[in-house]
């Protein structure tokens, strides 16, 4: 289920690591959250994105989680770009179209498929010598 | 008033030796050497009396200097003193002198001694002119019967048929006489025309002959002579009475020529405005570069147009700026020795160029340090002799309308003014020249003339100095430095072809020689592009956060 893929950047040996996120929204009053922010989208200005490696990178970040909130004890953690949700692609949407899949009413649980960057990950790899399954 | 003068201000030089090698009278003078440097002398010491002593003090210290290469140790004695044959006259020949130091008078042979150069210089000049006169002569005396002929042409046009048939003529009418006027106006514009455009000082001898000109000169000729040709058999022979008709032909005749003077103006003067060609012009011993634009010319206008340049953009040609690479480039030859084993013709060169390929070479280290040795002295020259200028310009002052009315005494004018403050900047500037090694290009004489062109014109001291700090263009330099008059074109293309894409030829002078390479300037393709001016519109950068 991880699939791994060695990136070689500039600035560090980083992998990525595609992971699936079950995330169940939680009530509160009228509204179902999910307990985190979203940034990007083909609308906005990817330069400024801190979480990308890549400044044309338009995808959706995930800029900040609430500590205790349903994306954080889903594992969710600040920096993932999110590809899919629920099965919709989200890596070429607008950032209103992104917030809309996120928050419709009729469902409870939203499954991402994120990417995350890991350094640590790379490192113990590399000196193990064998990517792990 | 000169510092550190002789007695009682008479300044005498004694002791004199013909120095062949530099051109300029005070160059025999001497002074005081080395020993004197650093010591600030008194301004406009007249006392003789302890400037002889100070002298005498100097003397034994400058017979011990006399290791330094620049300065020469030579002692100005008094008249009372005999003649010295064992002045100190060390090492080198004298190529600065201490006219910063020393007196004005000059020794008889100074004035009229010639050095090796000037009659080389002569005798070519003597040879080169007499043929170049001639020439010019001739054209001259061509073009001046051309020119008679044309504007005599349509007078005799006129003036024939009243001597030769009067009685059969008949009488000339209104329009006739109306057609006099206009032919005198156009005659009159045409001679203004052509002594504009052809009756110029002549700028250069050019080796061949100019194209364009003789071109127009023979159709000129040809043209009048068909006239002539038809006026001839048609109208003299068979004795024509409609003498209307002759003066519409002289008319005719003289707008013909005005047509041609305006092919000449296109030819000769429009046809080249336009620049065409970008030459690159450097000068062949220190690789001083310009760029000019020229126009379609032929190789040998383009040459003088370049000259012309040369005189007034490049720096003027200091060959003493030479001697030290030439002195590193004989270092390097004089380090080895070859010796040729097995008898083969190329092995020498070869084998030196391998030694020197290998050889642990520390001249450049020597080079970076002498440059910046240099540079640091040149600048401390330059410090001393800016102070010692701004303090000497402070002692004059101009005197107002009222004040030179009231006090006549001791007023100048402004030559003996620039002498009055002359000595009290002549060290330190003779300094710096000899560091920039520019002496030779500044005399004693142009230096106070140009002190009292400044101070006539309310210049600062640093506008007095700038013309010695920086190396100007040749022409600001003295007649001696553009001895150089005749230029040689080495040109592999014809000189009377024009200017190509990638044509090179050389100007050869005396010391040096430019060489000129040309590029064609290329021909531009622009397009248009219309922005409307309501297109124009921007948006903000987002960079929204939203949670979810």
């Amino acid at each position: 289920m991880q699939e791994v893929v060695l990136l070689l950047t500039n600035f560090g040996f980083y992998s990525l690591k595609q992971q699936r996120i079950e995330i169940q929204k939680l009530r509160q009053g009228n509204n179902l959250i999910l307990g985190f922010s979203i940034g990007g989208g083909i609308d906005q200005d990817p330069g400024q994105n801190p979480f990308s490696e890549d400044k044309t990178d338009k995808g959706i970040y995930v800029t900040r989680i609430t500590p205790g909130g349903p994306a954080d004890v889903a594992g969710l953690m600040m920096g993932d770009k999110i590809m899919q949700v629920n099965g919709w692609d989200m890596t070429m949407v607008t950032h209103d179209k992104a917030r809309k899949r996120l928050t419709k009413k009729n469902e409870d649980v939203v499954r991402l498929l994120v990417t995350r960057k890991s350094l640590e990950e790379a490192v113990k790899q590399s000196m193990g010598g064998f990517p792990r399954p | 008033m000169w510092e550190g003068g002789g007695r009682g201000g008479v300044c005498v030089c004694v002791g004199s030796e013909v120095y062949t090698q530099c051109d300029h009278p005070w160059s025999l003078l001497k002074g005081e050497g080395a020993g004197g440097a650093g010591r600030q002398r008194p301004i406009c010491s007249s006392h003789s009396l302890a400037a002889h002593s100070e002298r005498s003090r100097d003397r034994h210290k400058s017979r011990s200097k006399d290791s330094r290469s620049e300065k020469s140790v030579t002692i100005n004695t008094p008249p009372a003193e005999p003649l010295l044959g064992d002045s100190a006259v060390r090492g080198e020949q004298v190529q600065d002198d201490n006219w910063g130091e020393t007196t004005t008078a000059v020794t008889g042979t100074s004035e009229h001694s010639l050095s090796q150069e000037d009659i080389v210089r002569i005798t070519k000049d003597l040879e080169d002119s007499v043929g170049l006169d001639c020439r010019r002569y001739f054209t001259r005396t061509l073009a001046v019967i051309l020119g008679l002929l044309v504007f005599l042409t349509p007078l005799a046009f006129l003036v024939l048929p009243h001597l030769l048939w009067p009685e059969k003529l008949q009488s000339c009418g209104t329009a006739c006489e109306g057609l006099f006027i206009s032919v005198a106006f156009k005659l009159l514009i045409l001679l203004l025309a052509v002594w504009a455009l052809f009756f110029r000082p002549a700028r250069a001898g050019l080796p061949r002959v100019f194209v364009f000109r003789a071109l127009l000169a023979v159709l000129v000729l040809l043209f009048v002579v068909s006239y002539w040709l038809f006026y001839g058999v048609r109208i003299l022979d068979s004795q024509d009475e409609n003498y209307q008709g002759i003066v519409q032909y002289a008319v005719s005749l003289v707008d013909a020529l005005l047509f041609i003077h305006y092919l000449a103006i296109v030819l000769l003067e429009l046809r080249q405005l336009q620049p065409c060609f970008s030459v690159c012009v450097t000068r062949s011993t220190d690789g001083e570069t310009r760029h000019y634009n020229l126009g379609q010319l032929s190789i040998q206008r383009a040459a003088l147009a370049i000259i012309e340049h040369y005189y007034c953009d490049f720096p003027v040609h200091n060959p003493a700026l030479l001697s030290a690479s030439k002195s590193r480039a004989a270092k390097h030859l004089a380090g080895l020795k070859v010796y040729n084993v097995d008898g083969l013709a190329h092995s020498q060169s070869r084998a030196m160029i391998a030694a020197a390929a290998r050889r642990r070479d520390t001249s450049h280290n020597e080079l970076y340090y002498e440059e910046a040795e240099h540079e640091r002295r040149v600048r401390k020259r330059k410090a001393r002799l800016v102070v010692a200028v701004e303090e000497a310009f402070t002692h004059i002052k101009r005197m107002q309308e009222e004040e030179q009315k009231k006090a006549p005494g001791d007023v100048m004018d402004p030559r003996e003014a620039a002498q009055a403050i002359f000595p009290s900047m002549a060290r330190a500037l003779q300094k710096y020249l000899r560091t920039t090694k520019q002496q030779h290009c500044h005399s004693m004489e142009s230096i106070q003339q140009h002190l009292a062109f400044c101070i006539t014109n309310n210049m600062t001291p640093k506008a007095f100095l700038e013309s010695y700090l920086t190396p100007g263009p040749t022409l600001q330099y003295s007649r001696d430095h553009w001895l150089a008059r005749q230029w040689t074109l080495i040109s592999e293309a014809s000189v009377t072809s024009g200017l190509k894409d990638g044509s090179i030829f050389l100007l050869k002078c005396v010391d040096f020689s430019l060489v000129v390479t040309s590029k064609k300037i290329p021909y531009i393709q622009m397009s248009e592009e219309y922005i409307d001016p309501k297109s124009h519109k921007f948006v903000l950068r987002l960079q929204s956060e939203t949670s979810v």
